[in-house]
């Protein structure tokens, strides 16, 4: 059939062999066959072919070199589809003589027009890599090139390819940080996951850690997790904090650490799982304490999913638990369990409950314990009375309570039951044995019933144990023992001896002979275990005449006072895995798994992260930054939340993907800190330019949006406020600024200004003008928009009387002409401002440019986000509007 | 990322392999069985397997298990977040996710999982793009196709994975426009012996179909936002707009999608034992009772509406798995009809709607096994219901408008009230 000339056939024969596959089906031997149909038209007998081929290449890699010339075609093919497909099955066949095709098809991609085809690409180098690892070094040359990439779709992507080939190039990541932290929102979900997952590790290496005054304080406190001591403990963090703060130097967040923590925020309300839990992840290796708690409401909204998510979000709360207990105490009711959840889950929410109990609310957890106790499913009944033994471990006032409701249960008609309480009961009296020797006695009863080894273990242990406690019954009970002895479970066989050695150390005169006969018996057991044992115990406590000296010691030795155990979580050190990874959720480490590297003693250098491009534009405003910066020092305190970027405002935007956006908040902070400058308050005016930076970062993100999401026009955001929201623009319109902005110098062309062309040089017969938005207040009329205009005169004559008439304007639009320029000399360039009021519309206004000798119809093009009102407000105003 | 994906059916068959880097033998899956024969229950199946040399991802929906192998670290979530994914696209294209319908439809299933991953790294997952790219099997296409033989996979590359809009393809025109949303709230209670409340909550989405032409941008506004608690969105809508304003503004999906999933809280943040502010719908009366040294349980069970509005509590379906002494039961029901089945010990009684003149009531005695103690556990009774025309919570959308289209859609709003996980303990 696929010999045949039809394509019908052709499809329905690859159809037939794509369901062998499918079905795992060996298909191999009809290799030459399918690969002859690589070239064929048909786009769907092609999907086919190459499903199949991807399949078998490997097995057969001579016939599979025939189809490459058809990729290679591919790749040159207009279509970016066909490029991208070719590219992805090339890349996919695993053969290694064609990695040097591979490599340069990818390399070519990488600067393919197509974002597609990029993301191709990016998704094609770790394919390289496993296939040909000493490819690494030019793959990491492809990587860097794409992450320098402006376009969502090819983030992801890319991230991904770094984390496969190179994650230990953290200092690939540096130049592309703030990008990524400004397009994570709109990047695809599944690249949200693995770009936050990368930012951790990578926030971990280049910020401090912002609980630093905490953490100095935990490493003495362990043990300080549960209840009891929590309280205390809180009160001594105060104090000792107020000294660890006079003692360090105060603690900054690095702003780019706070650009990260605000920007995978909104994340939290993802409908993906994976995103939520990657974010909150982040927050809690990276946030300062007081900040954690919002991913708590997302997490516990994550367990009405599917069960398995639930099973992986309750692992993850449970090691968070342990940490920040108070974190999800309003949420207790939300880890109830229902009869109907799987076994699994019930077990989680389980220690999830037990982790959040303390004095307030353990009655209510405690009767929630006691109606799981009565449920049906055995195992999750055990797993509640190992539960309440913890509890009642933790949290001293309610050990007796606990006590005396597990000894109920020793009643209980289920054998499981009874032998899980037993149990953690012999854990609890170790604690404090000398109250409680009617319930050993009581114990004592029991071990003629329960059958379960662990449990008559236990039971056997206990007696021994505190045998001074109940000297009438222990003897009586290892004589029962003895008689039973040879149908005994190994556990059980062991504890006796112990209790038999025990009891003959300190009641020898009554057990001596039971003793002798236990040791008999082990003598000869099965298991080498239970003879060693028996051998060592008789040579420890019958005195013999050739080891004297140890047998002295045996009483100190078995009847040394023993610690009592501490009933802890399986949680508890779980998190030095990176929550959410598969590492963690297993806690074994991973292959592959990425260490989650501690917080750096001292912050590595912070500008690494700056983008040269934007270092030589920033000229204009640089003087008023460094009084602030050595004037930062003092207000650290007050101002940790705040985020303000010492020598690197413009970056803060979507960086060079919106060239046009960032520029803009580049200048206009600079020229808002200019502005300052001439004020005498230095204090004042920083906080000024402060707010005026973040009001900008503000603007970009809406304005990033607006842009993205085209020119349709929004409802409430009228056109002049693209950037800005519209009640900010109300409140801004009418207020000017007072300072002396528009003198000379500030007007003198800067470089980071984006010049379009109003007049060609060939048209305007050597007369070339340019224009660009200086984004500086027109004073004359606040709502018009300063536009610079720069003649240059390249002819050989010079130019006369250069002025602008108005011409077909858009109703509504007005200009206020520049004073018209008399003579501009050959060779020569003058610069003027104008102002023009485009009436809120991104429509052109068309004018005429005249000359004494010529009329040259221009028009000049305002772009989105160059429009912009002046405004001046105080620290408070901005924080109001901020807070709307 | 993700190696390779096995589907496997009830009965322990695999039933369909995919690979996306080198082939890895369908042994590895013994493993899982191995997993499976441990658990007692289907759904008991540890999610995450370790083995050897990978580790084993599963779901288990629709009776199918997607066991996903995984090479080395990845976000465990990812993979079954991803799972989900693929089921929900089957859904999407087949109507129905079953073994039957995946084995009919090998070819497309082939396909999609093609573009859905990228060497193990999801790729396309937005149904919208895949539906471009692969169009879904219809009687009325399956048959054109063998006809004329053209194919049902798109020739172009979908428009939606290069624009920014990466939900919405370009170049929809329905004749009829139309915008549905359909409110659905579950209400998850607990309810202790003594008819108390131990838990409320309420859990709500909001599901639309839109069919508008163009590019139409819309936003939905409540009349009182304030009772959404916690809320995640559809990728569409517009963060910001929502934190500044608490309007959903949104360029919607073409079809159907979740547009807002959120949950009304109740008593979180209150202090333990606080009054819970959830009306809830359905009162039970029960009085379940074995006693010792008889075989004879009595089993008595009334519902009753309150706090309804006035609307109709329909669909009402009663559950309790009795314990396992339980032989028979012998019960007589006021109203709909009850089966009891002496394997699982599942008791349900299928109700129908509540009349609240005449209060539905299952009365009767259950007989034990002879010479077999008293049962110490009382079963718990899972109750669902329907109540139309009503948001329990009381959340009202205010208006729904459009802009960047001229014309004039046809808008709808539906409430609904579902009982989600509704236990009532005995």
């Amino acid at each position: 059939m696929l010999d045949s000339n039809k394509d019908s056939l052709k499809l329905e024969a690859m159809k037939r062999i794509v369901a062998m596959i499918a079905r795992g089906k060996n298909t191999s031997d009809l290799f030459p066959a399918v690969v002859k149909n690589v070239a064929c038209k048909n786009i769907e007998v092609k999907k086919l072919v190459y499903v199949y081929l991807v399949r078998y290449a490997e097995e057969q890699q001579d016939l599979a070199l025939l189809s490459i010339s058809t990729f290679q075609r591919g790749l040159k093919d207009p279509n970016q589809l066909i490029r991208a497909s070719a590219l992805r099955v090339l890349s996919s066949i695993r053969v290694t003589i064609i990695v040097p095709i591979m490599m340069l098809a990818i390399k070519e991609a990488a600067s393919d027009m197509s974002p597609y085809v990029r993301k191709t690409a990016a998704h094609a180098i770790p394919k390289l890599y496993s296939l040909d690892p000493e490819q690494k070094d030019q793959l990491i040359e492809v990587i860097e090139k794409l992450l320098a990439d402006k376009t969502t779709l090819v983030a992801g992507s890319v991230v991904m390819a770094f984390e496969e080939v190179c994650p230990e190039r953290i200092d690939l990541i540096h130049k592309n940080y703030r990008k990524l932290c400004n397009l994570l929102v709109d990047v695809e979900e599944w690249g949200q996951v693995v770009i936050i997952n990368m930012l951790t590790r990578y926030a971990r290496t280049q910020f401090l850690n912002p609980n630093l005054n905490e953490c100095l304080l935990e490493e003495g406190g362990e043990s300080t997790f549960y209840g009891s001591d929590a309280d205390q403990d809180e009160d001594e963090d105060e104090d000792k904090k107020d000294e660890a703060l006079s003692k360090r130097k105060p603690y900054v967040m690095d702003p780019d650490h706070r650009l990260l923590l605000r920007n995978t925020k909104p994340l939290l309300q993802s409908r993906n799982a994976a995103v939520v839990m990657a974010v909150a992840q982040l927050y809690f290796h990276l946030a300062p304490k007081a900040e954690v708690g919002v991913i708590a409401k997302a997490l516990v909204r994550l367990l009405r999913s599917h069960s398995e998510v639930q099973y992986v979000v309750l692992q993850n709360v449970a090691t968070m638990t342990i940490k920040r207990r108070g974190m999800f105490e309003p949420y207790l009711k939300s880890f109830y369990i229902r009869s109907t959840d799987p076994t699994q889950i019930k077990v989680l929410k389980l220690e999830v409950l037990t982790n959040l109990a303390s004095e307030t609310n353990i009655s209510t957890i405690l009767r929630e314990f006691q109606t799981y106790i009565k449920s049906m499913d055995k195992d999750f009944v055990a797993a509640t009375i190992q539960a309440i033994g913890r509890c009642a471990t933790h949290i001293g006032e309610v050990r007796d309570t606990c006590l005396n409701g597990l000894v109920q249960l020793l009643s209980n008609r289920d054998e499981l039951v009874v032998a899980e309480s037993v149990v953690v009961i012999k854990k609890l009296l170790q604690m404090q044995p000398e109250k409680h020797s009617d319930i050993i006695k009581h114990m004592a009863k029991l071990t003629d019933n329960i059958q379960v080894p662990m449990a008559r273990a236990s039971i056997l242990w206990l007696i021994g144990e505190y045998c001074e406690h109940v000297p009438k019954i222990a003897p009586d009970v290892l004589r029962k023992m003895a008689k039973t002895f040879t149908n005994e479970e190994d556990i059980v066989k062991l504890q006796i001896i112990n209790l038999a050695a025990k009891l003959y150390l300190t009641n020898s005169k009554q057990t001596k002979l039971l003793t002798q006969y236990v040791l008999n018996l082990a003598k000869y057991d099965q298991n080498y275990d239970i003879r060693d044992r028996a051998r060592f115990i008789r040579q420890l406590i019958v005195p013999t005449d050739k080891c004297g000296a140890l047998s002295k010691y045996a009483k100190k030795l078995i009847l040394a006072l023993k610690p009592a155990p501490i009933l802890e979580s399986p949680f508890k050190d779980r998190d030095h895995f990176q929550l959410g990874s598969l590492s963690h959720l297993l806690n074994t480490k991973a292959g592959g798994y990425q260490e989650l590297p501690d917080w750096p003693q001292d912050a590595p250098d912070p500008s690494v992260r700056n983008v040269e491009v934007k270092e030589s534009v920033r000229a204009v405003g640089t003087v008023p930054e460094w009084t602030k910066c050595s004037s930062r020092e003092k207000r650290k305190e007050k101002k940790v939340e705040k985020p303000f970027y010492s020598d690197s405002e413009g970056e803060s935007g979507p960086t060079e993907s919106a060239d046009s956006e960032s520029d803009s908040a580049s200048s206009s902070a600079s020229g808002s800190e200019q502005s300052g400058s001439g004020s005498e308050e230095s204090e004042e005016s920083e906080e000024r330019s402060d707010s005026d930076e973040e009001e900008e970062e503000e603007e970009e993100e809406y304005m990033s949006l607006d842009v993205l999401m085209g020119p349709t026009p929004s409802p409430q955001v009228t056109p002049v406020g693209n950037f800005l929201s519209s009640s900010l623009v109300t409140d801004l319109e009418g207020l000017s600024l007072t300072d002396t902005v528009l003198s000379p110098a500030t007007i003198s062309p800067s470089g980071s200004l984006k010049s379009y062309e109003l007049l060609h040089r060939i048209t305007g017969e050597g007369l070339w003008v340019e224009y660009c938005f200086s984004r500086q207040p027109f004073l004359p009329d606040p709502h018009m928009v300063a536009v610079q205009i720069q003649f240059t005169n390249s002819a050989a004559t010079e130019a006369k009387s250069l002025r602008l008439e108005e011409a077909k304007l858009q109703s509504g639009m007005r200009v206020k002409e520049f004073p018209e320029i008399e003579v501009l000399p050959a060779g020569e360039s003058a610069t003027v401002v104008m102002g023009v009021d485009f009436c809120d519309s991104t429509q052109a206004a068309n004018l005429q440019l005249c000359t004494h000798s010529r009329k040259f119809f221009v028009s000049i093009q305002p772009p989105v986000g160059e429009l912009m009102t002046p405004s001046f407000m105080t620290e408070n105003e901005f924080k109001k509007e901020q807070g709307k | 990322m993700i190696h390779s994906l096995f589907l496997v059916n009830s009965s322990g068959d695999i039933f369909l392999e995919k690979h996306w880097k080198s082939v890895v033998s369908r042994s590895v899956c013994d493993y899982f069985f191995e997993a499976q024969e441990r658990a007692t229950e289907p759904e008991n199946v540890p999610p995450v397997i370790p083995t050897p040399h990978h580790y084993l991802i599963s779901v288990l929906r629709h009776r199918i298990y997607f066991v996903a192998v995984i090479q080395s670290e990845v976000p465990p979530l990812f993979v079954i977040e991803f799972l989900h994914r693929v089921v929900d696209t089957f859904q999407d294209y087949f109507g129905v996710c079953t073994e039957a319908a995946i084995k009919d439809n090998v070819v497309v299933v082939y396909e999609l999982l093609e573009e859905m991953l990228d060497n193990g790294f999801p790729l396309a997952t937005e149904s919208n793009i895949l539906k471009e790219l692969i169009k879904p099997p219809t009687i009325l296409r399956t048959m054109v196709n063998t006809i004329t033989g053209s194919t049902n996979v798109g020739e172009q590359l979908p428009t939606g994975q290069l624009s920014v809009v990466p939900w919405r393809r370009t170049g929809v025109k329905y004749t009829n426009n139309e915008a549905y949303f359909d409110v659905v709230e579950e209400i998850d209670v607990i309810i202790d012996k003594s008819g108390s409340t131990i838990t409320a909550e309420i859990q709500g989405v909001i599901d639309a179909c839109v069919k508008l032409t163009g590019m139409p941008d819309l936003t939905l506004s409540f009349m009182n936002p304030r009772l959404l608690d916690d809320v995640s969105f559809h990728p569409c809508v517009r963060f910001k707009r929502w934190e500044a304003e608490r309007i959903l503004s949104f360029i919607p999906p073409d079809g159907n999608f979740r547009l807002l999933s959120y949950h009304v809280s109740s008593q979180n943040g209150y202090p333990v034992g606080y009054r819970s502010l959830v009306a809830i719908p359905v009162y039970v009366k029960h009085n379940i009772t074995f006693r010792e040294g008889s075989s004879q349980g009595r089993f008595d069970l009334t519902l009753g509406p309150k706090q309804t509005m006035g609307k109709g509590v329909e669909a009402v379906l009663v559950s309790s798995q009795l314990p396992r002494g339980v032989l028979n039961a012998n019960l007589s029901a006021s109203q709909g009809t009850y089966t009891f089945d002496p394997v699982t010990k599942m008791l349900t009684w299928d109700v129908g709607k509540i009349n609240p003149q005449k209060l539905p009531s299952l009365k009767g005695s259950m007989s034990l096994q002879a010479g077999a103690s008293k049962p110490d556990e009382n079963p718990s009774i899972n109750i669902q219901f329907k109540i139309q025309q009503m948001a329990i919570s009381g959340l009202k959308v205010n208006r729904l408008d459009m802009y960047g289209e001229k014309y004039k859609p046809f808008k709808g709003i539906k409430y609904m009230t579902k009982a989600g996980k509704f236990q009532v303990r005995t």
